[in-house]
């Protein structure tokens, strides 16, 4: 455990970029935080945050990690939103190459890595692998950071995915504010981090150090003001499939898919041939799909699912309770994206609350 | 056509038809460049004025059909190119719904005449401008303002080759999150159509911090009504702007209409 300043948490990403990592983390940009390759952290930025709705602020401190979640989520860097799998060319199958750049992402909260272990159950899990995704994730370096306060749309606690980070990361920092300042309290959670941490001339932490940064955790757990019961959800869920508040939702739900394209867990996909007009080389191409395209549930004449309240349903049915049986746990880990940036502001938490409820 | 796999002789002979429309779409063949010449391998362009003076007489394998049904004339000739054609695929918003000019659905055009022209009696024109499917049975619908190159060449293609296009009728949602940019709706409260709008664009006016004005018509499943109240009691725009933005490129995509027609009973009760 030691404690670092804001130039020792700079000093670790020109140390990351020495070793050949290619750095991931915040950055503003078109008034929202996004993940994006990154030299430096943005400084003193905030955001305020509803149902459809999204603000960045200045915080008038110096923090690095005074934000919430923004739209982007380190999904996309492991499963992109299009890829090429392999190719037909002069008569044979082309594998695409293996992506196996080192990335490190930087920043990642504690429901982003709960969500980063939701997506390896998926790609990497005890069946089915997905060589493409195990290529980028066996290199991947994760620094976390505790949330040292939360949005309104949070609710990560009703999953304990958040807003402490668990296991997983290599490095976890915790922002300490003393007027304005911040500091890091910082520990490792793998070999790799204690390498990273020995590495470092700064100075070890003292107990009272640990004590803040437990408080901090503590305080933001206390300040959600969200939450999503999961006791019996999944069995309540399961059995309301006829419940007529799906239709009452679809008369707001635009099924544009912005929810499912937000979701760090959302993993659907569909398969296009491309063909070059010009070559005549054809490729396999996996790009992001959503359970509320008409495409994701097409077979033989049309979709399965062809209004609104059945694509809905499909959305949260998986994601709160099926996914408990197909992948062991939810698919929710409580960041609330889908809320924030659902255009008509449906909120999953309150939808949920009103389908356990007896019609 | 395709067998097999394998383009044979002959070649699928194309022709492009216009009609009130400004020739955007068409020119979108034209600004293949690069593609155009195996494009021209693969068919053969027989009939396309902007091209070549050079125009082969039907029939036609394949016709494609820009502009929409302004004048009795037009309502004849479409039945010719239809009767001339194996496939009729109309593309862009004027085909498909209208275009711009199907405003006149909404308004009184001789009030439009005799405001526009200094001479209305030169001018012979029906009181509506309809999409080209409400006048002859077309195979395909292509669209967009104008309609997007790499689309028409995946149509061609595909109706070269006799397999179904893949141009998917997702939100114009799902190609701003794939290409990473942020939502102007939520982090700038803007009046923007993505959510309803057909994909096809590839997301251009978000990316460039500009409302989706809709001009690729209604995705599959559209809920015009849930967004048009958001707009209303979120953004608090009125019944006016509401209509403006709903019937612009597309006054004819019944989605669209019947919102429009909802909020302003008294503009849309014509057509």
């Amino acid at each position: 455990m030691v404690h670092w300043s804001p130039a020792d948490l700079d000093a670790l990403l020109c140390q990351l970029r020495d070793e050949g990592f290619r750095v991931i983390g915040p950055s503003v940009r078109d008034g929202a935080i996004v993940y994006t390759d990154i030299d430096a952290l943005p400084v003193g930025v905030g955001d305020d945050q509803e149902a459809g709705r999204y603000r960045l602020r200045e915080r008038g401190d110096k923090t690095r990690f005074g934000y919430n979640l923004g739209p982007s989520s380190f999904k996309q860097y492991l499963f992109p939103s299009r890829e090429e799998l392999f190719a037909y060319a002069d008569g044979d199958i082309v594998p695409a190459p293996l992506d196996d750049e080192k990335l490190a992402f930087v920043g990642v909260r504690a429901c982003e890595l709960a969500a980063i272990q939701v997506l390896d159950r998926v790609f990497q899990g005890d069946g089915f692998k997905d060589r493409r995704y195990q290529a980028r994730r066996q290199n991947l370096l994760i620094v976390a950071v505790d949330c040292s306060q939360s949005a309104p749309t949070c609710f990560c606690a009703s999953s304990d995915d958040g807003p402490g980070v668990g296991e997983g990361a290599d490095l976890v920092l915790t922002e300490l504010l003393d007027d304005g300042e911040p500091s890091y309290y910082v520990r490792a959670g793998s070999e790799r981090g204690a390498e990273l941490l020995a590495a470092s001339e700064a100075d070890a932490a003292s107990p009272e150090l640990q004590g803040r940064a437990r408080a901090v955790v503590d305080e933001t757990r206390e300040g959600l003001e969200r939450l999503l019961p999961r006791e019996g959800l999944r069995d309540a869920l399961l059995g309301a499939l006829d419940h007529p508040h799906w239709q009452e939702l679809a008369e707001r739900c635009l099924a544009c898919g912005n929810c499912t394209q937000v979701c760090p867990t959302c993993f659907c996909s569909t398969a296009v041939e491309e063909t070059d007009p010009v070559s005549l080389r054809v490729s396999h191409v996996r790009q992001w799909d959503s359970c509320f395209t008409a495409g994701h549930s097409y077979v033989h004449g049309g979709p399965v699912h062809a209004g609104i309240a059945s694509r809905y349903r499909q959305w949260l049915t998986h994601k709160l309770a099926s996914w408990e049986d197909q992948f062991g746990r939810s698919g929710c880990t409580g960041c609330g994206r889908c809320i924030s940036w659902c255009p008509v502001g449906i909120d999953l938490t309150a939808e949920a609350e009103a389908l356990r409820r007896t019609p | 056509m395709a067998e097999g796999g394998q383009l044979e002789a002959p070649k699928p002979r194309l022709a492009v038809f216009k009609f009130a429309s400004c020739d955007g779409c068409q020119l979108s063949l034209l600004d293949c460049e690069d593609e155009l010449l195996s494009l021209a391998s693969a068919i053969d362009i027989v009939n396309f004025p902007e091209a070549s003076r050079e125009m082969l007489p039907g029939p036609y394998d394949i016709s494609l059909v820009e502009g929409s049904i302004t004048t009795a004339h037009d309502r004849q000739r479409i039945h010719e190119v239809r009767a001339n054609s194996r496939f009729v695929i109309s593309i862009g918003a004027c085909a498909t719904a209208g275009g711009i000019q199907a405003l006149r659905n909404y308004a009184d055009v001789d009030d439009y005449i005799k405001t526009v022209y200094a001479h209305p009696e030169y001018i012979s024109t029906l009181r509506t401008a309809t999409p080209i499917a409400a006048h002859v049975n077309v195979d395909y619908e292509l669209h967009g303002c104008p309609i997007n190159k790499h689309q028409l060449i995946e149509v061609l293609l595909a109706f070269a080759a006799g397999r179904r296009p893949q141009v998917a009728a997702d939100s114009v949602c799902m190609e701003c999150k794939a290409r990473g940019t942020t939502c102007i709706m939520v982090t700038r409260g803007e009046a923007c159509l993505g959510p309803i709008t057909h994909a096809g664009c590839g997301a251009i006016c978000p990316a460039y911090r500009r409302a989706c004005y809709g001009c690729y018509g209604s995705k599959d499943a559209p809920n015009v009504a849930s967004l048009a109240a958001w707009f209303h009691e979120s953004q608090g725009r009125d019944a006016q702007e509401l209509t403006a933005a709903l019937c612009r490129f597309n006054p004819e995509v019944p989605a669209l209409r019947e919102e429009a027609r909802k909020w302003r009973p008294d503009a849309a009760k014509k057509g």
